[in-house]
């Protein structure tokens, strides 16, 4: 194997096109995100960060460009073809999204007793070994989703994002909603789980402190494309006025918030 | 023509979500009749909607089967046609007031439940997760219901024809002085298979309208609380209409001569 010849991206997004109604939120987006490696994607809220993220896993259909997970093209995939694809992604939620109507060591199994077929009696016990390894005692197992706070909602979801061990794992805004301290116990368990699982990783967020922690790249979206990606070592130093701007969370700036909806 | 186009844009999108419903429910009917499917789910689902159901369509059945005798008494009484009431209650209950009825309650409890269920599962995105956990939304949620609905409102209607007869019984023994035994030949020497069937098999359709709406309108909701309430909404006048719209073409595929 000769050094110059570089991994083949275990995600590759080109020319990215998503609009809802009149509204053009991606427009040719384009994103490669290597094996084992952590990308992290920043940019304001309603930039259209979760809609990529929802375009890879299939749940949106974009209008045009290409999406290969492995080699393979995503869009226009559907039924088992798309089951299959899946089956290598987990995925934490903004708000956790826990199933409302199952205990949360059943909310932790789902991908291993309905996705995998794994008899329950042994998927209770991945489920409450992944719940330790997010710090949560078996007690909490039995719990329901609603009598948990933020954070343990938070806890739960990245336990049953990890539960089938996936190639690749998506964050969506991992930090929103909790207290910095709960932020950064989140965002430490995100790096261990996956260094510990060797994944690959997407995040998006809008929190500096957390996309410094578990990136090992950061890419800026920003008008429906990325304006910036490079080592998070040298997010500090782009020369990018727009990725200066929001690394400090400056008012001013090239970057205009849309304070009155037009 | 300015007058026109208001008319034709409202008849494009009345046309846009009738497609979008056929294609729901072809996409559904087809989950319903390929494994895997969720013993479990279906069980949980048919005990919600049948086993729960039965104090409301119970009620709604005992106080229709005594109005009824009630009234068709007043009535009947007019031209000394009082022998004709076992006739008209055992006719009414099982091939009209019991399936609409209960079919119209079943509606508004269950209908209304489903759609906020899996409207709140859509808005904070238990949908989308289901998915990426490669388990299909239409198999793990919307096949049991269906299936559950389907089986479940012949059996309720069922139990509601026997109590609305049950009614109409009480008040024209206690009431109108109906001698008990002559009033139950009667009830049974008028007593149809056909008129039984026909209410059965329009139970069965209204049970898959109901869960198809509740389903539909609770999968397409958007927006937050106000996106579920509006889906809620829908989901109970929808059912609603189309239970009274389809009563009428089962009637004249059965009845019609």
């Amino acid at each position: 194997m000769t050094v110059a010849e570089p991994n083949p991206p275990k995600i590759r997004v080109r020319n990215l096109h998503k609009s809802f109604g009149d509204k053009h939120v991606l427009k040719g987006l384009d994103l490669d995100v290597g094996a084992s490696e952590s990308v992290v994607v920043i940019g304001g809220s309603g930039t259209g960060k979760s809609v990529l993220l929802k375009c890879i896993l299939g749940l949106l259909v974009p209008e045009e460009g290409s999406i290969e997970v492995d080699g393979e093209e995503v869009v226009g995939m559907s039924g088992r073809d798309l089951e299959r694809i899946r089956r290598k992604f987990g995925m934490l939620f903004q708000n956790a999204a826990l199933f409302d109507s199952l205990p949360v060591w059943e909310n932790v199994a789902f991908g291993l007793t309905q996705g995998e077929g794994v008899g329950r009696a042994e998927a209770k016990e991945i489920a409450l070994a992944k719940l330790a390894a997010v710090g949560l005692g078996p007690e909490v197992g039995e719990l329901w989703p609603a009598e948990l706070s933020g954070g343990m909602r938070k806890r739960v979801g990245l336990a049953r994002a990890i539960a089938t061990e996936p190639e690749i794992i998506f964050f969506d805004e991992p930090t929103t909603g909790l207290d910095p301290i709960m932020g950064d116990v989140i965002n430490d368990l995100i790096v261990t789980c996956v260094h510990e699982l060797g994944a690959t990783a997407l995040s998006i967020t809008h929190d500096m402190a957390s996309a410094r922690k578990i990136a090992n790249r950061i890419a800026m979206l920003f008008d429906g494309r990325i304006i910036w990606a490079g080592p998070v070592a040298e997010v500090d130093s782009s020369d990018n006025l727009y990725v200066d701007q929001f690394i400090h969370g400056r008012a001013e700036g090239p970057i205009k918030m849309e304070v009155r909806a037009l | 023509m300015p007058i026109l186009q208001p008319l034709g844009r409202a008849f494009l999108i009345f046309l846009a979500a009738a497609g979008r419903l056929t294609l729901f429910a072809a996409n559904a009917v087809s989950h319903c009749l390929r494994p895997p499917l969720y013993p479990r789910l279906i069980l949980r689902q048919m005990i919600e909607i049948g086993y729960y159901s039965l104090p409301v369509v119970g009620l709604t059945a005992i106080f229709t089967g005594m109005v009824l005798a009630l009234q068709s008494y007043t009535g009947f009484a007019r031209f000394s046609a009082e022998s004709a009431i076992p006739n008209v209650v055992i006719v009414s209950i099982t091939r009209e007031l019991g399936p609409v009825l209960a079919g119209l309650m079943v509606a508004g409890r269950v209908g209304a439940a489903m759609a906020a269920e899996i409207g709140t599962m859509r808005v904070t995105e238990q949908i989308d997760a289901l998915d990426t956990l490669a388990t299909n939304p239409f198999k793990y949620l919307i096949a049991p219901r269906l299936i559950a609905g389907l089986t479940m409102l012949p059996l309720l209607v069922l139990v509601a024809d026997i109590i609305g007869v049950f009614g109409g019984y009480v008040v024209s023994i206690y009431k109108l002085g109906f001698n008990p035994a002559t009033y139950m030949e009667n009830t049974l020497d008028f007593m149809e298979t056909q008129d039984v069937v026909s209410g059965l098999v329009k139970a069965a359709v209204f049970g898959f309208l109901i869960t198809l709406m509740g389903c539909y309108h609770g999968y397409r909701s958007r927006g937050g609380a106000q996106g579920v309430g509006a889906a809620t909404t829908n989901a109970v006048v929808s059912a609603s209409i189309l239970i009274l719209c389809s009563n009428y073409f089962i009637t004249e595929l059965f009845f019609a001569k």
